[in-house]
């Protein structure tokens, strides 16, 4: 079942000088763990704020085509119906952070209270998110006083509450560390086997090698590369559109190009340890 | 002496909370180091103190000799200076060019020489088309290169970049490299926080790992990412390569592509 669907989408935003999408089509189904990836200014956030219907509800622009959540135009719903089904969190966790409340707890509380979630079901999803967050320590804290990285941890809890069955990650894991980064991709792949359908814009491609069951390249207002992961992680092509590859990835690309032939460009560890398991 | 030296320091916010527990670290003048280690560590903290936006609760801190706490804010600019790890918290001009000539203007210098320390930094941080913008209408990548470009103006002999490369795609991580090698090019020492461990292998070895207020380990890039329990306390993984070479059971201290081609070829 498809549960996102975007029609021939050509985009301008109204500042803008030049269209960021033309003609552009491509269908999500549910259940799918989708990486966005492209170099910055290729458009990934603006087409996740296209998904979200923050364009065109909040922001305009010159917008044809259509884009459907469900078989609805999300052109024609209203932004409140969207928030019930699609959850967002921002490229920049500094500024998902509410501003208005005075504890870590409260601001994960800020946006089920808004949902008009009953207190104790409340308290429940607040109590369970901060423990799959890992994120006990922080909970007394000031928004205002966490380090960068807290931030962005913080801002993936407040929306994760809202048990949304889509949704809309912008560069979740910028400012976290390692351990922490392969945290949330626990997290997501959690939430996947919840069936929930995921939209992941990130850099960090060796962990979307990982994790991501497939994988869309914008470039120049379009789609590039459309494909599953291992398939189009594996192409040295990926590079010349300003995004890395999976450092496997590059290790199997220049051992293939100046040892031997591989007979498969490895994307992740596994498929590494087999094709050089007898090499070494 | 030359450097930077910091000598047990201990720094508490306001409200208490102790983020810096008896720390000391010398930098030598013209070199490059990296500082890694898990969210909430103490990074950013303890290198705000190495250019006085925070000052050390106990404990000392000289730069070239000099006891920061005699310096004023307009003399440690040319000392010490500090990209935000959010460029929010440092952007306040209208346009980018004003926002790099905001530190050259108040040190009141002629604007023939404002517009070529402007024109220099702008053009090594591959802003120059960008000048004229309001910082705030650029995507949040390239306004970290204007944050960049104000310090390399600002003419500091220490540069500090606190998570440079959080959210940069590949051309903006390569052009870091670039910026990297030409400030160490002009003789000044780079000080980077960083949680991507590929560019910390590209670009530098020396390496200073930050766990829980404490530096945990200060060494070699080659020692680091196969010292598990320092991994671990640092919440750090291994590189790809090296988890790779590790699966395989290779010989240690593999940390990239080139090394691991040379080990396999020399089978
Ligand atoms: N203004 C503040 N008031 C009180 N505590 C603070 C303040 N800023 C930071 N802290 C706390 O100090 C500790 C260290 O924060 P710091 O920002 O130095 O960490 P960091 O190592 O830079 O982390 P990250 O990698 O996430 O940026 C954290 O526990 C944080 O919650
Ligand atoms: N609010 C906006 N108004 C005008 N132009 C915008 C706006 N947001 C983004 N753009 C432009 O749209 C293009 C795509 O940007 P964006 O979606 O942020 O890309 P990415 O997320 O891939 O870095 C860029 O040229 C950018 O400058
Ligand atoms: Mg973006
Ligand atoms: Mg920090």
């Amino acid at each position: 079942m498809k549960a996102l669907e975007v029609k021939n989408l050509s985009f301008k935003y109204l500042i803008g000088k030049e269209k960021v999408f033309e003609n552009l089509s491509l269908s999500i189904n549910k259940g799918e763990l989708v990486a966005i990836i492209g170099r910055n200014g290729s458009g990934k956030t603006t087409l996740c704020n296209l998904l979200r219907g923050f364009i065109p509800h909040l922001t305009q622009g010159d917008l044809e085509g259509d884009i459907l959540l469900y078989d609805d135009s999300i052109l024609k719903m209203d932004l409140s119906d969207l928030s019930d089904k699609i959850g967002y969190i921002f490229q920049n966790p500094f500024i998902q952070i509410s501003g208005i409340k005075e504890t870590v707890y409260e601001e994960i509380g800020f946006g089920l209270e808004n949902l008009g979630v009953p207190r104790d079901e409340m308290i429940r999803r607040i109590e369970e998110i901060i423990k799959l967050l890992k994120i006990e320590d922080l909970k007394d804290k000031h928004p205002a006083e966490l380090s960068g990285g807290q931030r962005q941890r913080v801002a993936i809890a407040s929306i994760l509450a809202m048990d949304p069955e889509i949704l809309i990650i912008d560069e979740p894991t910028s400012q976290l560390d390692p351990k922490g980064t392969e945290e949330i991709f626990e997290i997501i792949k959690i939430l996947k086997e919840q069936n929930k359908t995921i939209i992941l814009v990130e850099h960090k491609i060796d962990l979307i090698a990982e994790y991501a069951d497939r994988v869309i390249l914008l470039n120049d207002k379009n789609i590039v590369f459309d494909g599953t992961t291992s398939e189009i992680l594996s192409k040295e092509d990926v590079m010349s559109y300003g995004t890395n590859l999976p450092q496997i990835a590059k290790l199997g690309i220049e051992y293939n190009n100046k040892v031997e032939k591989l007979s498969k460009i490895p994307s992740v560890l596994e498929e590494a340890v087999e094709v050089f398991k007898d090499k070494v | 002496m030359n450097g930077i030296k910091i000598d047990n320091v201990v720094f508490n916010y306001p409200n208490g909370f102790c983020a810096i527990d008896d720390v000391s670290l010398e930098i030598t003048k013209g070199e490059k180091i990296a500082i890694i280690g898990q969210n909430g560590a103490g990074k950013t903290t303890f290198v705000k103190m190495m250019n006085n936006l925070l000052r050390p609760t106990e404990g000392t801190i000289t730069v070239d000799g000099i006891d920061l706490k005699e310096l004023t804010t307009a003399q440690i600019s040319k000392k010490v200076g500090y990209v935000f790890q959010n460029p929010g918290d440092q952007l306040f001009n209208r346009t980018v060019y004003d926002e790099i000539a905001y530190n050259p203007r108040y040190n009141k210098l002629e604007e023939s020489k404002v517009k070529e320390l402007v024109e220099d930094a702008a053009e090594l941080c591959g802003i120059t088309q960008y000048l004229k913008s309001n910082p705030y209408d650029l995507p949040f990548g390239l306004r970290k290169f204007v944050t960049i470009a104000c310090v390399i103006a600002m003419g500091s002999e220490y540069i500090i970049l606190d998570e440079p490369t959080a959210g940069q795609d590949l051309d903006g991580l390569v052009l870091q490299s670039k910026i990297i090698d030409e400030l160490i090019k002009r003789n000044k020492t780079v000080i980077i926080i960083t949680h991507d461990m590929e560019f910390v292998i590209d670009n530098f070895d020396r390496i200073v790992v930050m766990a829980n207020k404490k530096i945990v380990a200060d060494s070699t890039k080659k020692e680091i990412f196969w010292d598990f329990e320092i991994l671990d306390k640092a919440s750090l993984k291994q590189p790809y390569i090296s988890k790779l070479a590790h699966d395989l059971k290779m010989k240690n201290y593999i940390i990239d592509i080139e090394g691991f081609i040379a080990e396999v070829k020399n089978k």
